[in-house]
């Protein structure tokens, strides 16, 4: 089933929760809702879900009209943040919860609930713990009755509030992983909501940035990484390095800081924003770049080193001031970046916000580097 | 050898929080005071009855009609509270209304007001020609000087105890447990029997029991509505004033010492029941 969400305002007194939110979710995928607190996204997904009434605009599933319907006719499976199992019966009474409740007539057999409840015990592997209440098991498992239990009376859509988001690290990787398979065994059109950036680009098929009750953007993961269409995707997805100054003659400068820019013939006002992947580090300054940083701390982050500098001489946008720059573990060891080194910073891929535009125009000094080289040697 | 391996044996048994030994001990003092040592001298009183003489009194033929009349309008009266209490809780919790927090304070007022205003209040109303008497006499329905009138007094006095106990259970109730029970296509009344009144169950059976007890001893509200009439409508507490009034303190003891046995069984058998009920909930 796929879901349309048309032109939809919601208020909280004086709050505008979401602000003219239209919105296409293709069957079959696994779509995630991403923004910060306070960005309507769980105020969409329970609209969508029918537990909160928009003020105008409407929900279509498979384009039908459901905006009128209420939630118990809707079905979805709604997952919580909190998994709101019903505290006062087990493990399988709660899976079983959702087909105990059909009507008289649709209802199955009590041995057919039964053997659906094991059913769903086995795929959550959870079969030994059918007779425990909720407050015998951890987080994760949890989640898992949860799930099985909105999934129990087969819907076609899915819906997860920060399903993950009260879960330990280890647990969480476990269970995305895990969910990520269910959705794919089983024909759902999902949505999930999170505030996480790496749980969202890992999960999704499909990314929608959210900001102040309003859609930002919306594309798969790895288009959504490479370009953000605004500053707020920008920012919010992983950390960035921003140099904002005055452009003249095809080269940014602030202080005594510059950074040239190769087929950018905008005047003005700009802002560099640099990904922590796309900056090298170099011990002197290079022809197309002057952006000296002292090393204000380094730390081994798994399978990378992360480099933190503060400016030289110039100053950072953003409320820190500081740089991040990402170094393989065999940089780091033939470099041995220490606290209080001089170092300069050597863009590969930059993005330039110019005045008000919205796009960033991308910028490619590898590619303006190697040309005159190629030319040299034909 | 042994403090090896135990190095930190005698810094565990140290409480974070000072002040253990002072607070208990002030607390045990007064319960002494007040509760234990009243308690003590209404046994040393009966006491000094012998068994046959302690049974003789208690059960008086007068006495026994009297405890029944009592506990079965205690039973009536803490009944309707459970509903009626909680319904009220549900209604101050649930909704929002102007004079919300004027009902609120209200349902307190059987506990502030001196239960024999309560009571001449209520004969007065109830009376054959009070406000309320002479449209329930119309309808053949007598209240005051009846067992249906203390039923009444009961429940007033009461009331404040469901309604108390249920109504901070209810406003915890997670909002999301409906949630997700509507979500997974349960109708409302389904919601309310399979996942609202389980969490609230042990609440509404410690209010009812508190309500019920209360009423077991009720006397000031009761006595002006009741009409005391032996074997009719004279309640258990009257008996021990009765006792009292001829100057034998041993069988008002006696009596007392009945009411008083009842009302700590029920509570500590609720006490129990209740405790088994949230280790489960809480899975300890």
């Amino acid at each position: 089933m796929s879901i349309t969400v048309d032109g939809i305002n919601k208020r909280f007194g004086k709050f505008q929760a979401l602000n003219n939110v239209s919105l296409d979710i293709p069957e079959g995928k696994l779509t995630a809702l991403l923004g910060p607190s306070g960005s309507g996204k769980t105020t969409l997904l329970r609209i969508i879900a029918g537990l909160e009434s928009a003020d105008s605009g409407q929900i279509s599933f498979s384009g039908q009209d459901v905006t009128g319907l209420h939630v118990r006719d809707r079905n979805i499976g709604f997952v919580f943040q909190h998994y709101a199992l019903f505290r006062h019966m087990t493990v399988a009474q709660n899976i079983a919860f959702g087909l105990d409740s059909l009507p008289r007539k649709q209802r199955p057999s009590k041995t057919d609930i039964q053997k659906r409840v094991r059913e769903l015990l086995e795929l959550i592997q959870l079969p030994h713990l059918a007779q425990r209440y909720p407050a015998q098991l951890s987080g994760g498992q949890k989640q898992r009755v949860a799930l099985a239990r909105s999934i129990a009376t087969q819907p076609k859509i899915l819906l997860l509030d920060e399903p993950f988001g009260a879960l330990d690290a280890k647990v969480r990787k476990d269970l995305r992983r895990w969910l990520r398979n269910l959705h794919d065994e089983f024909d759902f059109t999902s949505i999930f909501v999170t505030h996480d950036q790496e749980e969202a680009l890992e999960l999704s098929d499909q990314v929608v940035v959210m900001s102040q009750g309003q859609v930002e953007q919306v594309n798969e993961p790895i288009e959504l990484y490479a370009r953000p269409a605004s500053r707020f995707v920008f920012d919010f997805l992983g950390q960035v390095n921003v140099i904002s100054g005055q452009v003249k003659q095809g080269s940014l400068s602030q202080g005594t800081a510059w950074v040239t820019l190769p087929g950018v013939q905008h005047k003005g006002d700009a802002q560099l924003y640099l990904r922590p992947h796309e900056v090298r580090l170099a011990t002197a300054p290079v022809a197309h770049a002057n952006l000296p940083l002292r090393i204000e701390a380094v730390s081994l982050i798994g399978s990378e080193v992360r480099v933190e500098l503060r400016p030289e001489g110039w100053q950072s946008e953003g409320s820190d001031n500081i740089w991040e720059v990402g170094i393989s573990h065999a940089e780091c060891n033939s470099q041995r970046p220490t606290r209080g080194d001089l170092r300069y910073a050597v863009p590969q891929v930059g993005h330039l916000f110019t005045g008000n535009d919205a796009q960033p125009a991308t910028v490619n000094w590898a590619e303006a580097e190697l040309a005159p080289r190629v030319r040299l040697i034909s | 050898m042994k403090s090896q391996r135990w190095p930190l044996t005698k810094g565990r048994s140290k409480r974070v929080l000072p002040g253990f030994g002072l607070s208990l001990g002030v607390s045990l003092f007064f319960i002494s005071l007040v509760l234990l040592l009243p308690l003590t001298g209404l046994v040393i009183e009966v006491s000094a009855m012998s068994l046959s003489e302690f049974w003789f009194v208690i059960t008086d033929p007068r006495v026994v009609a009297s405890y029944k009349v009592t506990a079965l309008a205690a039973l009536a009266a803490s009944l309707f509270n459970g509903a009626f209490g909680l319904l009220l809780a549900w209604v101050l919790v649930r909704y929002e209304f102007p004079g919300k927090r004027l009902i609120d304070a209200v349902v307190d007022l059987p506990f502030a007001l001196p239960t024999a205003v309560a009571g001449i209040t209520l004969a007065t109303l109830f009376a054959a020609n009070g406000w309320y008497g002479q449209f329930l006499t119309k309808l053949g329905i007598e209240v005051a000087f009846t067992p249906v009138g203390i039923v009444v007094a009961m429940a007033f006095t009461s009331l404040p105890f469901v309604v108390r106990t249920v109504q901070p259970v209810l406003e915890e109730l997670a909002p999301e447990d409906e949630e997700a029970a509507v979500s997974l296509g349960a109708s409302d009344a389904h919601v309310f029997r399979r996942v609202i009144f389980p969490a609230l169950w042990p609440a509404l059976v410690t209010g009812v029991a508190l309500s019920f007890t209360r009423s077991l001893g009720e006397f000031g509200a009761v006595i002006f509505i009741a009409g005391n009439m032996p074997y009719i409508s004279e309640v258990t507490s009257l008996m021990i004033f009765i006792r009292l009034q001829e100057y034998d303190y041993a069988a008002a003891s006696a009596i007392a010492s009945v009411i008083l046995l009842a009302s700590l069984v029920l509570l500590f058998a609720i006490t129990v029941w209740q405790a088994r009920y949230l280790k489960r909930l809480e899975g300890r």
